[in-house]
């Protein structure tokens, strides 16, 4: 056992109201720059529909993520050295279609045009400053946008038969925010040529050394969830950086800060480092529990001094024990990998939608006031491709938890009936279900984000850098 | 494994780069005044002196124990408004159209600045057709300001200062910014354009049945809701800041229900989603209401409900009953005055019935409340001899006589049905007649089975006669069981929880020409529940509902009342029905409205005759007023030797005098100068866009349509048109919209991070502000900086031109003041002789008022003496503040013996000075002078001592505002903000004619037109498409207009960042099915047209859209990726350019209590949901004139 500290997050999707407030604030702080317009470190899709970039999740085409040969985990995309081999000719890459060109428009001219008519702003891309037909864009399927022929290609329709899903009365809808998954295992780390992706020990945030990349966009194609993006001016890959220079200071990540349906938990969970190919070689269909269980409990005696001897800071383990994510994705498995079957063991968790009761089965005689999972629209085995390998099982019984915790909650409120019947099907005790509902409906900011400093002191001399951060370096002496 | 996992120990150098990009040099408090209400308080990073990019702030005082959080508050929007900031879209200097500049310029060689204009008026109106094509240039501000000036002055003079109107929305958005504005127009004399109701967000059932404009509870006593209804509100996409607390009270085990046509996106959260037809609302409302009535109120019966009803809502009030033959009609509301005057004001007190007293007059009616004698208020009381009283719901025991009272029914056709309602036999000095209760009418109304032997009610809820469950399936398309299920739920939980059963509506019903129906049909049935002023229940309208918090000490700056009053209001609606000439295109007509059993010779058949009979019984206002300037008629009454009251009304009677509604084309009537700030008026709430374009500009428009038949036109002269009536259109922008594309000079506002004013909101409680990141980049100034300067360019060139001048001022029979108790029981106009002509009772208000033109800038920038002397106040509550004022001096300075306010900042210091929200001393005067009215003891809600806020205050954090009684909840943290809770638990009246809920409605109007009572009514036909040649590549779609995703109206939305995230221009959604039937698919151009107007979109194809409904949201502007319309040869609308306003008589009501004119309270209202439009695939996309082959301008 080699213990390891990750910063992990979970989404509530059952409270995302699609905004995109967290891809906003995000371009802003970090690709609102000539070369990664096109670029979305974090950004939203409604489902289903085929994402951003087009059918991301579909590996038949740009081949990311690992795949087992055997017993043997291997890239998709092929060795190392097939990827040498490749390196100035990537056949998987998503071209600029399959992302949409990103426009702009000459604003200017509303205020110098001479045009007898009223002036208009014709779309120009933002990269050749061409004008442009737009065709596809971003977002182009926000809210279902876009036939359901063309949403059903939805990766998650897999084993179900869509056309049950195409009319009006049957429509349903959710949205999933993605960001980089920081993964365990991350594909991008091990399809880089030149190394300059890395790991960071202390946090698990995964980064591309600047310095290092020379553009060779292997990762962009390994990336099963598409999150590295080349940025075409500097000519080096950029992704999502957690950012890392607020984690750093303890304060959560812009898309987490700025998330108004508060949906976002930041923590650390514990984990076994010497098990993770392990964990991402077993069957698919054991791949979300073998991922749990390298997830460690930090308050394990054997953990806690295994972790200590590992190097990992008291403050880590003392957030990790009350981790919020830990909560949620090991203690009571309300949230889940995006995934698993792509065997990165990514490290941002969802918990799955509620969804409204399907319109044929409202009934007067039905005497519950809230539904039974059984009823919901978003058919459970949707969410299971997204979110479970195709186990359905494990998607029914976290939804039931959120309608245990909804009912038991009524019936106190209503009736002044505090029994845990309701939440016996869910084997939720009382004090659990409290607390869970605090942790989703209540959800202050300090539960929501349980972020321990950096120990800056370990690396550097801060009794020197501490009169010279910000200088450039090798100027101004220091 | 893991062997390729670097292990890195040192930090990798490389990372600094993106912590430099993270940096900071500062972080400044500011918001964004868009018209969202959000109010939400941001961190603006600047960085080397350059905004760099904004996060939202996390730092709100908490809320009540046990709810979340108000953190974060904001939006994808405000979240990319810096990118404004530097953007080639932003607005750097003055800016004027060369034609005009020119012009001028030619003409000032010789002449001073208001002969110039005098000139350039006269000699081209080349200019205006000019406005909207480009061909800007740069001029200096002072350029700028003396055009500006010049103009005003000439219009005052020659024409009167009401002919100069300005348009700004919300002010709680930026207070100050707003108020800049007004309050030079309000000094000079000029007209201020109402916004709430222009809108259509004014939902006037409010005002109807509460007396209030809207208040509504603050987003986290959602979370206190256990049933929670949203109805036509699509809470995630319009109110993201407040979303989560829908989103998690689920949590607590609140069920959540949507009421939506489309899947929209709080049909997300839903359990259960009902699809009505668009526009069917009431006929769901009503069924609901039916179900409940009947298992609640006579199935079974229970005393919550009950007693509730009884003290709070109107059902316990006698009702006469008018004879017709054998049957019967509802009649008006029996008063106290009906059994023989014995006091002031008897004739505006109701009466119930009760078994031990027999009829008697509760507290709590509208006349207690100017009889200032401590009975205005609703404890149960016999307010004669102050006995307990038990006011009966029902005369069903103490019946003489099942009466056969008439109903009408506005279903696809016009019906009458009669139906058995108990009445009580009253003798009064040998008169006899019959009464009911407005419970035992509601319920024979809503179609319920009292066991009266009555044929014409429902057997079942499957009986198809109205309102059922099943009769509402034929309608609406909601399965009856769904229906019956959803209201007994709701109902069923306000019981269990003593009304904490919710209903969240907004534009989705408010939208459209019936929505008091649908409103009504939802208060309704709060009311029977007991939910309204309940924590967690009641009535939660959000849609353009705003909070100016500090209302009072606002209102007191916002419009100059510290110099003059009264000051110059207009309903917006009627004046651009008017000068935008859509009266001459008009196709509905009064007849179809009427109620069946209406006698229909009391109406003229065309909607402007109404408003003109409105505005002469100083029921709804007018701008101009009159066809002669204000500013003459003390002169002209003086040569007569007549006072002016004798003078106006002899004169109106003699018709030498008009109302300029009478005439709209004559150059005397229609407004010359208009400002506009704050607001993209033409890109966003332009309604009838193109009769805008060329009545109101004269620029090429895309009007093609002939003008009606208007020969009922019967109290209006019917001349030529004038096009392009008025001479300037000013517009202060920090971007190039639309509005100042079509504006004749441009100035250059600082935008939200570049000021100092304050925000408020009704979605949270505290007040927060704006504060200067940078100062105001390149030329541009603050709103406050840009009329200062003009105030001052005015103030100089008016010292030759105007002096001082006696301003005849005219204004309605205004709510919340005495001269609401106008006609107490039957309309009587003296004009047809029925009854006298008096003013501020049957006519309106006339007061003097000496403008002093050469000093308005001193005016603009100090208090002016009327604070001292009359006081401050809101709603009917008022105080005196002089040791406030005195505080004021030190903390603003002084001016001559005046407190100066020469800042925007030292504007926000005075507004919360003297508001009882931000300053305790003024509450307690506040609440001592309601004290008096209701005579009870109030003290246990008054707020803590020493609360006075200062603006820096409020920029280390968002403070809370404190209870005060211009609000009708209170602000603690016991419970969050909800509204009608001081009438629920402090006693104090509705502001209605009862003092309590008014279910009924009983003016003479609202009876002819049967809206006495919620009810169910087809939408309004009007023909928008009925002429147009229809072939097989076209279809008819129902066209809706929500707000939308990826802006604020227009703002926002021509970012970059939202374009891209959005669709890249204009765009219209549509349901698969429609979209094949005219060989449509998913981006390809459309064209959208009907006899209003032409819009180019692109279509945006979705599953989430039903059958025969287009949804284009609203306030796309026209400034991106739009084409030219072949069919009009002019560049493709906007939404507002296939509607048309449609007024409503039932909104012209006015000195009638509740029914009173206030600004943005009452009056006509803009609705803009009932149109359908034809929707083609266009084959060939124009850009420009020239490759349409068409002729230039």
């Amino acid at each position: 056992m080699k213990v390891r500290a990750q910063l992990a997050m979970v989404l509530n999707l059952d409270k995302c109201i699609g905004c995109h407030a967290c891809s906003v604030t995000c371009k802003n702080v970090w690709t609102q720059r000539s070369g990664l317009e096109y670029a979305w470190f974090n950004n939203v899709e409604t489902k289903p529909g085929i994402g951003f970039p087009k059918n991301w999740e579909t590996q038949n085409r740009y081949k990311g993520g690992w795949e087992l040969s055997g017993q043997n985990l291997k890239l998709k995309s092929g060795s190392k050295l097939n990827t040498l081999l490749n390196i100035f000719s990537n056949p998987n890459l998503p071209t600029i279609e399959d992302y949409s060109e990103p426009f702009t428009f000459d604003y200017s001219y509303l205020k110098n045009s001479e045009e007898d008519a009223f002036p208009t702003l014709k779309p120009v891309s933002a990269i050749t400053h061409k004008e442009i037909d737009i065709r596809w864009g971003a977002n182009w399927e926000d809210d279902l946008g876009t036939t359901f022929e063309s949403r059903s290609k939805d990766y998650n329709f897999k084993d179900i038969d869509s056309s049950l899903y195409s009319s009006f009365e049957n429509t349903f809808m959710m949205y999933l925010p993605r960001l980089c998954e920081h993964c365990l295992n991350p594909a991008c780390v091990a399809s880089c040529p030149s190394g300059a992706i890395y790991k960071r020990d202390e946090d698990g945030i995964v980064l591309i050394d600047q310095n290092k990349c020379r553009g060779f966009r292997m990762c962009v194609s390994a990336c099963p969830y598409k999150k590295i993006y080349y940025n075409y001016k500097s000519g080096k890959s950029e992704k999502c950086i957690l950012c890392f220079p607020r984690l750093e200071v303890g304060k959560p990540t812009v898309c987490s800060e700025t998330c108004v349906g508060r949906i976002r938990y930041i923590g650390v969970l514990l984990y076994d480092r010497d098990r993770i190919k392990e964990a991402a070689s077993c069957d698919e269909k054991e791949l979300y529990r073998s991922q749990l269980s390298i997830i460690l409990d930090p308050n394990d005696e054997e953990v806690i001094s295994k972790a200590i001897e590992d190097g990992v800071p008291e403050n880590f383990l003392d957030a990790a024990k009350i981790s919020p994510v830990y909560q949620m994705i090991k203690e009571f498995q309300i949230a889940f990998p995006l995934h698993p079957e792509f065997r990165t063991l990514p490290m941002v968790y969802y918990i799955p939608p509620l969804s409204p009761i399907q319109s044929g089965l409202i009934s007067e005689s039905d005497e519950d006031v809230l539904p039974d999972v059984s009823k919901l629209r978003i058919p459970a085995k949707f969410l299971a491709n997204m979110l479970t390998a195709g186990d359905e099982g494990l998607i029914l019984e976290a939804l039931n938890k959120l309608l245990a915790i909804r009912i038991y909650n009524r019936n106190k409120i209503l009736y002044k009936d505090c029994n845990e019947g309701s939440l016996e099907r869910s084997n939720l005790t009382v004090s659990q279900a409290e607390y869970l509902y605090k942790l989703l409906a209540i959800a202050d900011y300090s539960d929501r984000f349980v972020i321990p400093t950096l120990h800056k002191e370990n690396y550097d001399d801060n009794y020197v850098k501490k009169g010279i951060v910000g200088f450039p370096k090798n100027d101004f002496g220091g | 494994m893991g062997d390729w996992i670097e292990e890195k120990k040192e930090p990798c150098s490389a990372e600094d780069g993106y912590r430099k990009r993270f940096s900071y040099d500062k972080v400044v408090r500011s918001t964004h005044g868009v018209n969202c209400t959000g109010s939400c308080s941001w961190q603006i990073f600047v960085k080397e002196g350059i905004i760099t990019y904004e996060i939202q702030q996390n730092d709100y005082p908490s809320t009540q124990d046990g709810l979340p959080e108000y953190e974060p508050r904001g939006c994808p929007c405000g979240a990319s408004y810096s990118w404004y900031e530097y953007s080639p879209h932003r607005i750097k200097y003055p800016m004027i159209r060369r034609p005009l500049y020119e012009l001028y310029k030619e003409k000032r060689k010789d002449l001073e600045p208001v002969s110039a204009w005098e000139e350039v008026v006269k000699s081209s109106s080349l200019y205006k057709q000019k406005r909207g094509s480009g061909s800007f240039i740069r001029i200096s501000f002072d350029e700028a300001v003396e055009i500006i000036s010049a103009a005003n002055v000439y219009t005052i003079k020659k024409y009167g200062p009401d002919r100069v109107v300005g348009f700004s929305p919300i002010p709680a958005k930026s207070m100050v910014s707003y108020a800049s504005g007004t309050r030079y127009l309000s000094l000079i004399g000029g007209a201020v354009l109402s916004f709430y109701d222009w809108y259509c967000d004014l939902p006037p059932s409010s005002p109807q049945m509460f007396g209030d404009q809207t208040d509504v509870p603050e987003s986290a006593d959602w979370y206190n809701s256990t049933y929670l209804v949203l109805w036509g509100s699509n809470v995630p996409q319009t109110r993201r800041p407040d979303a989560h607390f829908y989103t998690e009270t689920r949590y607590k085990g609140t069920k959540t229900v949507v009421i939506s046509p489309d899947f929209n996106e709080a049909c997300k959260f839903a359990d259960v989603w009902l699809s009505p037809k668009s526009g069917t609302d009431a006929a769901l409302g009503m069924a609901m209401g039916h179900v409940v009535l009947k298992e609640f109120f006579v199935d079974k019966r229970n005393d919550y409900f009950e007693s509730y009803c009884k003290q709070f809502s109107d059902m316990p009030c006698l009702v006469m009953l008018e004879k017709e033959g054998t049957l019967f009609k509802p009649g008006r509301f029996l008063r106290l005055s009906d059994f023989g005057s014995k006091e002031k004001f008897d004739e505006w007190k109701t009466v119930v019935f009760d078994k031990e007293i027999g009829i008697c007059a509760p507290n709590g009616g509208i006349g207690f409340r100017y009889q200032d004698n401590g009975k205005w208020n609703l404890e149960l009381k016999d307010s004669i001899n102050g006995k307990e009283i038990n006011p009966e719901l029902s005369l069903i025991d103490f019946r003489d006589v099942d009466a056969k009272v008439l109903y009408p029914y506005f279903g696809e056709t016009k019906e009458v049905i009669a139906r058995k309602v108990p009445a009580k036999k009253i003798t009064v000095d040998s008169k006899e007649f019959y009464v009911s209760t407005v419970f035992d009418l509601l319920a024979a109304h809503y179609g319920v089975d009292r066991g009266l032997g009555d044929e014409n009610v429902a057997k079942n809820y499957s009986d198809l006669t109205c309102y059922t469950p099943a009769w509402q399936e034929k309608i609406t398309g909601v399965k009856k069981e769904a229906v019956i299920k959803i209201a007994r739920e709701f109902a069923e939980n306000a019981l269990l929880t003593n009304g904490k059963s919710m209903i969240i509506i907004g534009a989705g019903v408010n939208h459209y020409y019936y929505t008091d129906t649908i409103y009504r049909a939802a208060i309704n049935l709060l009311t029977m529940c007991g939910c309204i002023g309940q924590s967690g229940g009641g009535w939660a309208h959000y849609v353009g509902q705003e909070k100016v918090r500090p209302l009072a000490g606002w209102s007191t700056f916002a419009f100059a009342l510290d110099w003059y009053r009264p000051p110059r209001h207009v309903n917006s609606t009627s004046f651009f029905y008017v000068h935008t000439d859509q009266y001459r295109y008009e196709t509905l007509r009064v007849d179809d409205l009427l109620s069946p059993i209406a006698k229909k010779d009391l109406y003229s058949s065309h909607p402007l005759d109404l408003n003109v009979k409105s505005i002469r019984l100083g029921w709804l206002p007018a701008a101009p007023y009159l066809n002669i300037n204000p500013l003459d008629i003390s002169d002209l009454a003086k040569a007569k030797e007549m006072n002016i009251s004798e003078y106006i009304t002899d004169e109106i009677k003699k018709e030498n005098i008009l109302f300029s509604y009478q005439d709209p084309e004559d150059d005397k009537n229609y407004p010359r100068n208009m400002f506009v700030w704050r607001s993209n008026i033409m890109g966003a709430s332009s309604k009838g866009h193109e009769y805008f374009i060329k009545y109101l500009l004269g620029a090429k428009s895309g009007l093609i349509e002939e003008e009606s038949d208007l020969s009922d036109l019967k109290e209006v002269k019917v001349r030529e048109p004038v096009v392009g009536k008025l001479d300037l259109l000013v517009t202060l922008d920090f971007r190039m919209s639309t509005t100042c594309l079509y504006s004749d000079i441009v100035l250059p506002s600082a935008t939200w991070y570049e000021k100092e004013d304050i925000s408020t909101t009704d979605m949270h409680p505290f007040i927060h502000p704006f504060s200067q990141a940078v100062d105001p980049l390149w030329e541009s100034k603050t709103d406050y900086e840009i009329f200062k300067a003009i105030s001052k360019k005015f103030s100089e060139i008016a010292k030759d031109n105007l002096g001082k001048r006696i301003d005849t001022v005219f204004a309605p029979l205004l709510h919340d003041t005495p001269s609401e108790l106008g006609q107490s029981t039957e309309v009587r106009d003296w004009k047809l002789g029925e009854c006298d002509i008096l003013p501020g009772k049957t006519f309106p208000g006339i007061t003097q008022v000496e403008r002093d033109y050469p000093n308005v800038y001193k005016q603009y920038t100090s208090i002016g003496p009327l604070v001292e002397k009359l006081g401050v106040g809101a709603k009917g509550v008022s105080w005196l503040c002089g040791e406030e004022l005195n505080d004021l001096k030190s903390i603003n300075s002084e001016n001559n013996g005046l407190v100066s306010i020469s800042s925007a900042r030292s504007v926000c210091e005075a507004i919360m000075h003297l508001s009882p929200e931000t300053n305790s001393s003024i509450s307690f005067k506040a609440w001592a002078n309601i004290s008096k009215k209701t005579g009870r003891d109030h003290s246990k809600i008054l707020p803590p001592k020493d609360y006075a806020l200062r603006f820096r205050d409020l920029q280390i954090q968002p403070r809370r505002t404190i209870t005060s009684p211009c609000w009708s909840g209170i602000e603690s943290k016991e419970v969050p903000y909800s509204a009608n809770y001081l009438n629920v638990h402090e006693l104090i009246p509705w502001r209605t004619l009862s003092g309590r809920i008014e279910i009924y409605q009983d003016h003479r109007w609202m009876r002819d037109f049967g809206e006495n009572f919620a009810i169910y009514k087809a939408p309004v036909n009007i023909l928008s498409t009925d002429k147009i040649k229809l072939d097989e590549n076209c279809i008819t779609l129902k066209f809706c207009t929500a707000h939308q995703k990826f802006g604020i109206h227009t703002t926002f939305i021509d970012l970059q960042v939202m374009q891209n995230l959005s669709r890249g221009g204009p765009h219209v959604w549509l349901s698969e099915a429609d979209a094949k039937s005219i060989g449509v698919e998913d981006n390809d151009w459309v064209t959208l047209y009907n006899r209003n107007g032409t819009v180019m979109a692109r279509a945006v194809l979705s599953q989430r859209i039903p059958i025969g409904m287009v949804i284009m949201y609203h306030a796309q502007d026209k400034i991106i990726n739009n084409p030219i319309s072949e069919r009009t040869s002019a560049r493709g609308g906007v939404h507002n350019s296939l509607i048309k306003i449609l007024l409503n008589p039932l909104h012209m009501i006015g000195g009638y209590a509740q029914l009173s004119y206030f600004f943005n309270y009452y009056g006509t209202i803009g609705s803009n949901r009932d149109d359908f439009v034809i929707v083609r695939k266009l084959n060939k996309v124009i850009w420009t004139q020239k490759e349409r082959g068409g002729e230039a301008l």
